[in-house]
């Protein structure tokens, strides 16, 4: 026994290689079967239909706004907005996205939730941010100087000819920079600090403890048939 | 299973030692040891493989598969370890609807050994992580979150150490900077301690302390970027002294073959990542001579 131990040990040689997970691997049966129930579930849950899309939604069809960014924008305000003032009896004043947080057109046809997993696949929540009228202003600025359409319901931006500020309307009203306003969003953009732009100065911050996906979700549900266009909420003259 | 006949932590190896269990295996390859470790990075709750019509990976990836090319492996050579490198989490409705759980069954079926937490690993907070441990029959380890003020405390190891064929190995796990990358609500009083300083404490640990014969890492932090203090794992095994291989994850970094880098010791390091989705396992061979020819003139590596 004593006399095979062989002592320290040498490392002389290392091989290395990736090893693509394909068809010409056969599926072990245990596994295959114990996941079956659950994606069997899965499917049931998210291909009922929920609601109809009478033509395509999408992120390009629009100069500064599009059909995609606008349906979200509205749906996030129109799902929030009740749930805000009923916790806080604040008015919800407008909504803003990032573009790169829609992560998904929707095709026309029927609607169900597995559209709104595609669009939302990720875990973030609808946050309330109360804004000084100075940093709207900013935000305002940030989202005309943007390259991406970043989406926002419930106001209005008008630029002239040569591209500068011509008008902002909020809830209707013009922009009055001496008030604050309460701005619905991700609170991934709220989290992510001032590197990502959008709101770099907030007095406060509500938490709704409501999920982006979930709001899209309820929305299917409440509504016959999605709407929403590319609109004159944010234009340029010409 | 049988695998624990010759894949044992280090307390149970004591005792197999001791109880005569040595037979097994050390006396019936003088030759040579041969151990193989296989990883994956970043799966983001890909169970099932893409479909056929998906335009960049059609028919690719699927756990079910994954399963029978780990089996194919075990069978070739028992003395193989399966490590992820974090983000098991998040990508696809399986974790949405179930929180993980699928995800860590199947992992514990398919006998991986051990995982580091990724960013997504945190998707469902501290609290959605804990929830799943229990499905988890491999380790979680992490050296550089210090989970002491949370409800994780005592659930994750900095390290671990594994005997396999009289081959020790010591496996540490390392994290990215969770600041700006997962909200504050979800890692609460998570400390990100710094990557480089653990490492090093690790790797001295586990070689000094630990007497391992080999010493891996898996680590989250990204394979490359531009800034060199941003830590990475090409800068992570630049700076180190005693790691040979890095397992890496967070950037789906397909490297078409494992990175060679150069450590402090002006010793080889292989850093590897597999992409991500489950496309792919990385499979890497270790050969071990006994000493007795003392001037082992360095380890010769085919990639």
């Amino acid at each position: 026994m004593v006399s095979c131990k062989e002592g320290p040990q040498q490392l002389s040689k290392i091989e290395g290689k990736q090893l693509p997970i394909n068809a010409s691997l056969e599926e072990v049966d245990s596994i295959a079967s114990f996941v079956a129930p659950f994606r069997n579930r899965i499917n049931e849950v998210l291909d009922s239909t929920l609601a109809y899309a009478p033509k395509p939604f999408l992120l390009d069809d629009g100069k500064r706004n599009t059909s995609m960014g606008n349906l979200m924008a509205d749906i996030v305000f129109e799902e929030a907005a009740p749930l805000f003032k009923s916790r806080t009896g604040n008015d919800l004043d407008f909504v803003v996205l990032n573009y790169g947080g829609v992560r998904s057109i929707i095709s026309e046809g029927n609607v169900s939730a597995r559209n709104a997993y595609e669009v939302m696949p990720f875990e973030n929540r609808i946050a309330i941010v109360e804004m000084s009228g100075s940093a709207v202003r900013e935000l305002i600025s940030f989202l005309i100087n943007a390259t991406r359409r970043h989406p926002f319901s419930g106001m209005q931006i008008v630029l002239d000819k040569k591209g500068s500020l011509e008008s902002v309307n909020i809830q209707g009203m013009p922009f009055d920079e001496n008030r604050t306003y309460f701005v619905g969003t991700s609170d991934y953009l709220v989290q992510g600090g001032p590197s990502i732009g959008f709101f770099k100065d907030t007095l406060s911050t509500t938490d709704i403890d409501y999920f982006l996906r979930n709001a899209i979700i309820d929305h299917f549900r409440k509504v016959d048939t999605l709407n929403a266009v590319v609109d004159d909420r944010f234009i340029q003259l010409d | 299973m049988k695998r624990r006949d010759f894949i044992t932590n280090t307390a149970a190896a004591s005792t197999l030692v001791g109880m005569g269990g040595l037979g097994l295996s050390s006396c019936s390859n003088l030759g040579g040891k041969k151990i193989t470790i296989l990883h994956t990075n970043d799966v983001h709750s890909h169970i099932d493989p893409f479909p056929s019509s998906h335009s960049q990976y059609p028919n690719l990836g699927g756990v079910a598969r994954r399963a029978t090319l780990v089996e194919q492996i075990r069978n070739e050579n028992p003395n193989t370890l399966l490590f992820d490198a974090g983000d098991i989490f998040q990508g696809t409705p399986y974790f949405n609807f179930y929180g993980g759980e699928l995800e860590f069954k199947l992992m514990s079926k398919l006998k991986y050994d051990a995982a580091t937490i990724g960013n997504h690993d945190f998707d469902n907070g501290v609290d959605g992580l804990l929830a799943q441990m229990p499905y988890a029959s491999f380790e979680m380890l992490s050296a550089n979150y210090d989970f002491s003020n949370t409800v994780l405390d005592g659930y994750v190891k900095p390290y671990k150490t594994y005997v396999v064929d009289d081959i020790k190995i010591g496996v540490y796990g390392l994290g990215i900077a969770l600041d700006g990358l997962v909200t504050k609500r979800l890692y609460k009083e998570t400390r990100y301690l710094d990557p480089f300083e653990i490492a090093s404490d690790m790797e001295r640990q586990l070689k000094e302390e630990e007497l391992c014969d080999l010493i891996i890492c898996l680590s989250h932090l990204g394979y490359d970027y531009e800034n060199p203090q941003r830590p990475s794992d090409t800068q992570l095994a630049q700076r180190t002294s005693h790691t040979q291989l890095i397992i890496g994850g967070h950037t789906h970094t397909f490297l078409e073959k494992p990175d060679v880098r150069i450590n402090q010791n002006g010793d080889s390091v292989l850093v590897n990542q597999v992409g991500c989705y489950g496309l792919n396992v990385g499979r890497i061979d270790f050969y071990f001579d006994a000493t007795k020819k003392a001037t082992a003139q360095g380890v010769s590596i085919s990639v």
